[in-house]
């Protein structure tokens, strides 16, 4: 329970609907939660704030508690306990009893698929949230239909949702969250079902669409392109429990865990500080030191893919950082080949990455599962410091 | 190694792609089974005396056996879909203690002989049963050996058909609708309206067609709870088998009905969709 800190004086004396006379609010404009809901293999333990007019992406593995997050704000799952309100209205108390169903909550949800009701047409699709909201059918066909020319998607009006493209039923669905005009928008990996070509114009035209939002909005997924794209802060989600939050620049720039780091497209070795570098359980990483961290404190090296080189035996008398590592994965990104490998026991060891040129895949004949060493220069290495636990 | 030559498999003219292979031992048996199916019907045919057939298909007998046959098994399969519909809906998405048992319960006339529904029936709507004397003292109401019992025993040996089709649409059409339609701000009537019923549509045309079918076809509940009274009670499966007994032309001329009836149903309907596939 937050403490009331500043009574909104706008809040005093009003009833709600549920009779509930509200004091103050500690994100008077936005959405709060905090949330305690017990799962199978981890248990959620969440708090946020999102104020109106802001993205929140909540970024984090699979199994990380990023749908249960959003189901508990949707109201599709009922917490152990928890708190969910909005303005000055209160969608969950379990303390208090309060428990507003989904369809009380004002929350418009864009999920991975578009989920387009079969048996209406895009335009019927886009006014089912004008005319549930009582509506009469020919205004609300005029509000889908401007909602539809709004997103670029006059066209479709009165095709089936059968014969939509996926990239199109994607951004017919968005239209159909946006005309029921909910208070708080939830985005659910919106763009993974989508394929390559469709992403980047849906990602285009959410970012407009968010920009345009009043109200808050979270969106979850596992692309730290969609962060950056289109949230203001950034949540990361770690076995139901929060491991880093704040602004996405800051939170990309300098990851703390090895998620972060993974989406962020840089690598992060964690381990113990030594004065110039990091300690390893197997070895030590040289870097230069970017925060000040005391020596034997929790710390993290970061480096870039880039900055890797990879060698087929361990180059002797290099003054380099040196990791013998076991390629996992060859993939290819832009031009570059991603080598993904493991260093440390397998399965349990450090996930790390370089990108080396097509030809050098070739020259050193480079498959999964070879041990080869990535050697990456001091200069290149960043310290930080890392909060405990 | 002799030096025959080695000769590539010989293509099919057309290139259609290779069907998975039946092993050869199911082929007999498999015969054997569509011939159990189909032969009889045939073998029905052969009996048929062409020159008298449209006189006994015109028969007072046979038209007023069709005509009270149609008549109950429409009137049964819309209360089937009046009742059903709504418990299939309670079961799918309703989740309370003994949902199993409930679950248990409709399919008891699908596994109980009709016979023994027909009894059930008998002795809990009979003059002194439980209910039926309630509805004799209070309002007069006799119902075995009418045609509402016709109907009632009908429906019970039918409805589940209806239940089980429309729950098995319902759970693989899933909860995402609906729950997207909440999100819409949508009430759970409304999106019942609006979403849930219009999905379920096509699950529920082919779960009619076999409902009918079933309350077309019952035999042993009618016989036993409604009797068999000539334009009252007696349907027309009733009507082959009491004629089945005096004047065997007459019985076949009736099954040839139900057949042609049955025939009509899997052209128009194909009851493939059952499942829940629409």
């Amino acid at each position: 329970m937050a403490e009331d800190r500043n009574p909104a004086p706008e809040g005093e004396g009003r009833v709600t609907w549920n009779g509930e006379p509200r004091p103050g609010d500690d994100a008077p404009d936005g959405l709060s939660a905090e949330l305690r809901v017990p799962r199978s293999t981890f248990t959620l333990d969440v708090d946020l704030r999102v104020p109106a007019g802001e993205v929140l992406a909540v970024l984090g593995p699979n199994g990380a508690g990023k749908s249960t997050l959003l189901s508990a704000l949707t109201g599709s799952v009922l917490p152990e306990r928890g708190r969910v309100r909005l303005r000055e209205r209160t969608w969950l108390d379990t303390d208090r009893g309060i428990d507003l169903p989904t369809h009380r909550r004002s929350v418009g949800l864009l999920a991975q698929r578009a989920m387009l009701f079969p048996h209406l047409s895009a335009l019927d699709n886009v006014a089912f949230g004008p005319r549930a909201a009582g509506t009469r059918k020919r205004r609300a066909r005029r509000t889908a239909r401007d909602w539809l020319e709004r997103l670029g998607l006059g066209e479709l009006a009165g095709r089936a949702p059968a014969r939509l493209s996926g990239g199109q039923a994607q951004r017919v669905a968005l239209a159909r969250a946006l005309a029921a005009d909910p208070d708080v928008l939830l985005l659910d990996e919106p763009l993974s079902a989508l394929d390559v070509d469709a992403a980047p114009a849906m990602r285009g035209l959410l970012h407009r669409a968010l920009g345009a939002q009043r109200g808050p909005c979270v969106l979850v997924t596992h692309d730290v392109l969609d962060a950056v794209v289109l949230a203001d802060r950034v949540l990361v989600l770690d076995e139901g429990g929060v491991v880093e939050r704040g602004r996405t620049g800051d939170v990309l720039a300098r990851p703390r865990t090895a998620f972060t780091a993974r989406v962020a497209g840089l690598n992060l070795v964690a381990g113990r500080a030594t004065e110039r570098g990091v300690e390893l359980a197997g070895g030590r990483l040289r870097g230069h030191v970017v925060e000040r961290v005391d020596p034997g404190a929790p710390a993290a090296a970061t480096f870039s893919p880039t900055a890797v080189a990879v060698h087929r035996a361990r180059p002797e008398g290099s003054p380099r950082n040196v990791l013998a590592v076991r390629l996992v994965g060859i993939e290819p990104r832009g031009d570059a080949i991603r080598l993904r490998g493991e260093h440390g026991p397998p399965g349990s060891g450090v996930a790390l990455a370089a990108d080396v040129t097509p030809s050098a895949v070739a020259e050193l004949g480079l498959g999964t599962g070879e041990e080869v060493f990535f050697v990456v220069k001091a200069t290149e290495v960043a310290v930080h410091p890392v909060s405990d636990g | 190694m002799t030096g025959r030559p080695f000769r590539p498999v010989r293509r099919r003219k057309q290139s259609s792609e290779r069907v998975v292979g039946v092993p050869a031992p199911l082929w007999l048996p498999a015969s054997c089974a569509l011939g159990l199916i189909v032969l009889p019907v045939l073998g029905l045919f052969a009996r048929v005396d062409p020159a008298g057939l449209p006189a006994l298909l015109t028969s007072p007998a046979a038209l007023s056996a069709l005509e009270l046959s149609l008549r109950t098994a429409v009137t049964a399969t819309l209360l089937s879909v009046l009742l059903g519909a709504p418990l299939a809906v309670v079961l799918a998405r309703a989740r309370f203690p003994g949902t199993r048992l409930v679950r248990g319960a409709v399919l008891l006339p699908l596994v109980l002989p009709p016979v023994v529904g027909g009894l059930a029936l008998l002795y809990l709507l009979g003059r002194t049963g439980p209910v039926g004397s309630l509805l004799d003292e209070r309002f007069g109401l006799t119902i075995p050996y009418t045609t509402t019992a016709v109907v009632l025993a009908q429906t019970f040996v039918a409805m589940p058909f209806l239940v089980m089709g429309l729950e098995g649409a319902l759970r693989a059409a899933g909860t995402e609708y609906e729950r997207i339609a909440a999100t819409l701000g949508a009430g759970p009537w409304l999106t019942f309206r609006r979403v849930t019923l219009p999905m379920l549509l096509p699950a529920l045309g082919s779960s009619l067609v076999l409902t009918f079918a079933r309350a077309l076809g019952e035999f042993g509940a009618t016989i036993t709870f409604a009797g068999s009274l000539r334009g009252t009670t007696r349907t027309l499966p009733l009507a082959v088998y009491t004629e089945a007994q005096a004047d065997v032309d007459a019985a076949v001329a009736m099954s040839l009905l139900l057949v042609g009836v049955a025939l009509l149903v899997i052209l128009v309907a194909r009851p493939g969709g059952v499942q829940g596939r629409g």
